[in-house]
């Protein structure tokens, strides 16, 4: 008897999880804890798989922003749209945007796609499923060092000099990675399950990204100005950008308003996903 | 970890009253499994309804996939899970490793559990085998010095040395399982679940396993899924027979073999009707409807009744025997006893010395060839039943000594 005392005991029944919520969040954090061995070797292993079969390896890191924003400057430089207020080179400008958006975009897509490839993975195996999460979100923050480097040339290149907001950067940048994260943890239960989720998300982030203050500055008047306000990766994206070019950081109470609920929204959709977890593996089988 | 067998009564697996749903739809299958997530975080939303015996009340295109499922399993021993394909065997052992809930009732696992489940062998394709080696373990709950401790041994176990540092997905499915099979079992796990993992890899390999399965069964507790009989028979204590997701039998093995080895005798084998060439009108196997029945080494007789429009010459007749797996396990052929087929109907027995099959149930296939092999005259699948009394697969007869030949022309 005395070793049975030592041994782990799981109960699997068909009892809600929130019925125990004691319980339920003492698994949360342990898997989370047991799994980041597993995490760190996803991580490695998607590092490293990544670019393998591709000639140009790490530089398609940088394409997709790049050549989003180099659309508009293109458009801009032609006189097709004017963005007044900008205060800086307009190109450096959109660039800086697109970057910035660009990361929300990557946390926001990480969940779904985690889930889709691990799908035999979570079929067969036991493991915290935590993992791989926090493969995921390493890998869109690995991105985002990656894109740090064009950043900084694109820094250089327009003598756009950050002052002391700078060290508010890399929070601005936690704030964008933990709201995409937020919203993708969201959706990513029904988007294992139903392939029209997967199609859908990168149609709104195109169309979200224009209604957000990347490649233009955030208006005063009219619905844009609405849209910065009630807009929630407006804030973020606003005080990241502000944070590097040396402007006020001005709508830094909507920030951290968002950044606090995109927290409380991470941590419920988190419940969600350990909720959903075991109906998704029964449902989307092998 | 204490490797003393140690306390016999201790209850690893306990699983008690335990059911699960599917559903048949695809589509209703991904809905209904929103709305039960969606009910566990809101009660009131969606869900499965429960009447007043508390039942859960079946959706549309939903079917019990287990139920009423209760066993226990103490350290020490091994219970074997029986049933045909789709009995529910593979579900109930996902839901013993958490990967799916039950609907119904509840399941309680103490200690480490190891798994090989549907043959997934439990890895991560892009990572190289020891790199698995080190996420399985410490996700068993090892630390990195015990996997290290460990390492060579399960290398040395499951023979891929060469290969240990390549990504798994450039091994073979038997160099997989064998690994999965080494890193289960080097773990010392309180609970061992086992799924199919001997029907891959070869003879040489399988003794190995169940030697080592024998070894590991004094310390733990095993659930063992096998559609190999004799396997069943050799390793397990007791056994757990399901039956369209419920239990059948559950107790002593011999018993639960002898159960389910007399279902599948009588449901016997799926036959078509024979197909047959244009100069034959009509052939027919004589037996009775619940087969023939014969000891292993006896001697048996088979008769069939054909019809043909003219005599055909230079013919060969083969029969041939498989088993429940649809497995060849026997073959006599004729072709120097019986060389013409007379014209007209004609009854022809014929007789195979010793029948040298494992008991079981089997099925006759019947081809019959003329020109020397080069036209299929009558091809019959499944068109009789026979049934071995005799040991479980303790040899097979490939060959089955032929006896002799009687032709009787029948006038009508």
């Amino acid at each position: 008897m005395m070793q049975s005392e030592h041994l782990i005991i799981r109960r699997y029944s068909p009892q809600p999880l929130l019925s125990r919520p004691g319980i339920m969040f003492r698994e949360m954090f342990g898997d989370l804890w047991k799994g980041g061995e597993l995490a760190w070797r996803l991580f490695l292993r998607d590092v490293s798989a990544q670019y393998r079969q591709s000639y140009l390896g790490y530089v398609w890191a940088f394409l997709p922003p790049l050549i989003s924003s180099l659309t508009f400057v293109f458009l801009n430089s032609q006189g097709l749209f004017n963005i007044p207020g900008t205060g800086l080179p307009y190109a450096a400008f959109a660039m800086i945007g697109t970057l910035l958006w660009q990361v929300f975009v990557d946390a926001l897509n990480a969940p779904v796609n985690s889930l889709i490839q691990s799908k035999s993975m979570l079929a067969k195996i036991n493991f915290p499923r935590e993992a791989i999460l926090v493969a995921g979100f390493a890998m869109v923050f690995f991105n985002f060092l990656v894109r740090l480097v064009l950043l900084a040339g694109v820094l250089v290149c327009f003598h756009v000099k950050p002052d002391s907001g700078l060290l508010f950067f890399p929070i601005a940048i936690l704030g964008l990675i933990l709201c995409g994260a937020a919203c993708g943890l969201a959706v990513a239960p029904l988007g294992a399950l139903f392939g029209d989720i997967g199609r859908a998300i990168p149609l709104i982030t195109s169309f979200w990204m224009l209604l957000t203050p990347v490649v233009y500055p955030a208006r005063t008047t009219g619905l844009a100005a609405w849209l910065a306000t009630w807009n929630p990766v407006s804030p973020l994206v606003i005080v990241a950008r502000n944070s590097l070019t040396g402007e006020s950081l001005l709508p830094l109470g909507p920030f951290f308003f968002v950044f606090f609920a995109s927290f409380l929204v991470l941590i419920l959709g988190w419940i969600g996903f350990r909720i959903a977890m075991p109906h998704l593996i029964a449902r989307m089988g092998g | 970890m204490n490797t003393l067998p140690s306390n016999d009564n201790e209850v690893l697996v306990r699983v008690e009253n335990v059911g699960k749903i599917f559903c048949r739809d695809f589509k209703k299958s991904l809905l209904y499994g929103v709305s039960d997530a969606v009910h566990e975080f809101l009660p009131f939303v969606g869900g499965k309804k429960i009447d007043e015996c508390g039942e859960v009340i079946l959706r549309p295109s939903e079917f019990w996939a287990n139920k009423d499922i209760s066993f226990e399993v103490r350290r020490g021993e091994c219970l074997g899970l029986i049933g045909r394909n789709g009995a529910g065997k593979t579900t109930l052992l996902r839901m013993l490793n958490g990967l799916i809930k039950p609907d119904f009732g509840f399941i309680e696992a103490r200690g480490r559990i190891g798994a090989i489940i549907a043959l997934g062998a439990g890895f991560n394709h892009i990572l190289t085998g020891r790199e698995n080696v080190y996420v399985n373990g410490s996700l068993l709950g090892l630390s990195k010095s015990e996997i290290d401790a460990k390492i060579d041994d399960i290398i040395d176990f499951a023979e891929i040395e060469e290969f240990i540092d390549s990504p798994v997905q450039s091994y073979s499915s038997g160099m997989q399982v064998r690994l999965g099979f080494a890193v289960a079992t080097a773990m010392e796990p309180d609970v061992l679940i086992l799924d199919e993992v001997l029907a891959v890899g070869d003879a040489a390999f399988r003794s190995k396993c169940l030697k080592r399965i024998g070894k590991i069964s004094r310390n733990s507790a095993i659930l063992f899924v096998s559609h190999d009989q004799g396997h069943i028979a050799r390793i397990c204590d007791k056994v757990l027979y399901l039956e369209k997701g419920r239990p059948s039998f559950f107790g002593n093995k011999d018993e639960g073999l002898k159960k389910y080895h007399d279902v599948i005798t009588k449901e016997g084998i799926a036959s078509a009707p024979p197909e047959l060439h244009d100069r034959v009108t009509s052939f027919r196997v004589c037996s009775p409807e619940e087969g023939l029945f014969v000891k292993t080494g006896g001697p048996i007789e088979i008769d069939f009744e054909i019809e043909s429009g003219e005599e055909i010459a230079n013919e060969s007749c083969n029969f041939f025997f498989v088993d429940h797996q649809r497995v060849l396990a026997g073959h006599a052929d004729f072709s120097k006893q019986l060389r013409s087929i007379p014209k007209g109907k004609s009854l022809i027995t014929i007789k195979i010395a010793a029948v040298d099959l494992a008991g079981g149930p089997y099925q006759v296939n019947v081809q019959i060839f003329a020109k020397g092999g080069r036209e299929l005259l009558v091809h019959a699948f499944g068109c009789a039943r026979l049934n071995v009394a005799g040991p479980h697969r303790l040899w097979c007869g490939y060959r089955l000594p032929v006896a002799g030949v009687e032709v009787q022309l029948r006038q009508e």
